[in-house]
């Protein structure tokens, strides 16, 4: 009876297990069903085009790409030295008070729906940033990095702290006896011995700021305007996935139209694996190095 | 990272339970009604989804028709016209609310499906051009708004206003009025006319939207049904030519003909309505719930 039970179970966690693997390539294959239909309906050279409006059958998606990299480029530009930075404090600063303290608050910004913040923006950020930096209106990409900042935060900071803990303390020690400050000791010796967990942290913060839909439909203006200045970071922009979350609901299946947005999605696809892979190589290259430490 | 995953877990894993619950209560009691099914004293549902600009009214009339009817359920949804053709060529509603009338590619699907879409005019409305009300600019040509919205006019200054930055707000390429503004007011109803929106202009998700941003941004101009216009953002009056008289858009200047831009409203149902779907329209078209489009900012239909 015992075995029998054992059997199950083992075979149990082992579906699950592979149900992801499984999930992932049906829905692979599902995209690439409707989504590459769009390479013969629309000439390459009108997909790779600057003019998005799909009600007259212009399917131009670079402005979508171009907005989606620009609002992401510049959240993590954001988020960076405040994940990064809070990261630090709780792990190597903060007296353990503060620390308990401030765990649970960015555990709790993780779990804010992005719609919320989106609100938040509307009501708040962008009248404020029209205002304050004297722009035409504030529904903009910069506005856009900014929420996405805020979602992708908590992310970095989980996985960089997670990665500072896992320096030995011996390195912390060594350095404070050679006579470093406490600064000294982590930006020369902590950080730089975390680093490929930081990175890892990094790249997962733009996987979530790509893929977020909500907060930068909310705040961006969705024009799909081509950006070709530096001032376009202060004009509105559209997303691959605000496009995809605001006109899918009134396509035709089957129509050119609906393949073009799976076609996004299969872009959309391809980009966060790339970054989910560089994720995964730089934390695979971690820890061979730790392993030949010991 | 490990017990902060776990911990979240914990509070996500409860959100599905709590849905599918709901879910489940919410559809036990109900017996699914299609279109065609002959209902007449039972308990009777009728789902009713489409245009955002519609939906308040929908819902208005509704609510209505449940007190002097309460055998007879009816749910209101948004998602603009597009979304209610989908879902009655789906077979997901049971009417379909639209600011614009149904286009001939989706008839076609209709028919693919076996019905024939029937059309309703439920009621009028006025497209009003909105602005904030800082700005000194307060009519306009429908040419000028063309132009504007076109791009190829930028600064306020150009239509007689401060020199100000011109910020175009529209709703969604999915939204009837989106479409019904391109069609009569940026090709000024010239259907050989192929011009379009300026790639800048800012397609926002919804008509609250284009009013929360229009009150607060006095570069802004937009443009929303009647019924959406809060007091807070001003009307622009509209003039088809120069010579013309400037129209403020009001039920008056609708059904007297004068303001430029009015529209009719529809309802669309699986092919020639029955039972209770038939009595909820006869009882829409009546004098009785036409009251209720003035109240929303409507106009009523008028009776010739």
């Amino acid at each position: 009876m015992k075995i029998k039970d054992e059997v199950i179970i083992t075979r149990g966690i082992k579906i699950a297990g592979f149900s992801s693997i499984i999930f992932l390539l049906l829905i692979f294959a599902f995209l690439m069903k409707e989504g590459t239909p769009a390479l013969t309906e629309v000439p390459l050279s009108e997909l790779f085009n600057t003019r998005w409006y799909p009600i007259e059958k212009y399917f131009g998606i670079l402005p979508l790409i171009s907005g989606s990299l620009m609002v992401t480029f510049f959240s993590i530009l954001i988020a960076l030295p405040f994940g990064v930075g809070t990261a630090v404090y709780i792990a190597e600063i903060a007296p353990q008070g503060i620390k308990q303290l401030l765990k649970p608050v960015i555990e709790i910004l993780a779990g804010i729906p992005s719609v919320v913040l989106g609100f938040i923006g509307i009501q708040v950020l962008v009248p404020f940033l029209r205002r304050f930096l004297d722009l035409p209106t504030g529904l903009t990409a910069f506005t856009g990095s900014i929420l996405l900042a805020l979602i992708s935060i908590p992310t970095i900071v989980s996985i960089a702290e997670d990665a500072l803990y896992a320096v030995p303390q011996s390195y912390r020690e060594a350095a404070i006896a050679l006579g470093a400050s406490k600064w000294e000791a982590i930006w020369g010796v902590t950080l730089p011995a975390a680093r490929t967990g930081v990175l890892t942290a990094v790249m997962l913060g733009i996987g979530r700021s790509l893929g977020e839909t909500m907060a930068v439909m909310m705040v961006t203006g969705n024009a799909p305007v081509m950006p070709n200045q530096w001032m376009s970071f202060f004009l509105p922009i559209r997303t691959m996935t605000a496009t995809i979350a605001s006109e899918m609901g009134e396509v035709a299946s089957g129509s050119t139209h609906y393949h073009v947005l799976f076609f996004i999605g299969i872009i959309l696809f391809v980009l966060s694996l790339i970054i989910n892979v560089t994720a995964s190589w730089v934390s695979f290259r971690k820890r061979t190095r730790e392993q030949l430490v010991s | 990272m490990a017990s902060v995953i776990i911990r979240m877990m914990r509070k996500v894993a409860f959100f599905p339970l709590i849905i599918s619950l709901l879910l489940l209560s919410s559809c036990a009691p109900q017996t699914p009604t299609t279109a065609n099914q002959q209902v007449k004293s039972t308990n009777a549902y009728i789902q009713n989804k489409g245009s955002d600009t519609l939906v308040n009214l929908a819902l208005a009339w509704a609510e209505q028709y449940q007190i002097l009817h309460p055998e007879i359920e009816i749910s209101v949804t948004g998602g603009g016209s597009g979304t209610g053709f989908t879902s009655l060529i789906n077979g997901t509603v049971d009417i379909a609310n639209a600011s614009r009338q149904i286009k001939p590619e989706e008839v076609q699907q209709a028919k693919a499906n076996g019905f024939e879409p029937v059309e309703f005019t439920v009621a009028n409305d006025a497209i009003a051009v909105i602005v904030n009300p800082g700005n000194p600019v307060s009519q306009l040509t429908l040419e000028q708004v063309s132009k504007i919205y076109q791009g190829q006019i930028n600064n306020w200054q150009e239509v007689g206003g401060e020199d100000r930055p011109i910020v175009r707000l529209s709703r969604e390429t999915n939204s009837g009025t989106h479409v019904y503004f391109l069609e009569t007011v940026i090709r000024l109803g010239d259907s050989n006319n192929k011009s379009f929106f300026s790639a800048d202009t800012l397609l926002l998700p919804s008509s609250e939207g284009i009013i929360a941003e229009v009150r607060d941004n006095p570069n802004a101009i937009g443009y929303d049904g009647l019924g959406y216009v809060t007091p807070e953002v001003k009307m622009i009056g509209l003039a088809k030519k120069v010579t013309d008289q400037y129209v403020l858009p009001s039920a008056a200047t609708v059904i007297d003909n004068s303001y430029p831009i009015s529209r009719s409203l529809y309802m669309y149902t699986h092919g020639q309505p029955s039972g209770a779907i038939k009595d909820y329209i006869d009882w829409i078209l009546s004098v009785e719930a036409q009251k209720l489009t003035i109240q929303l900012g409507f106009v009523p239909l008028v009776t010739k």
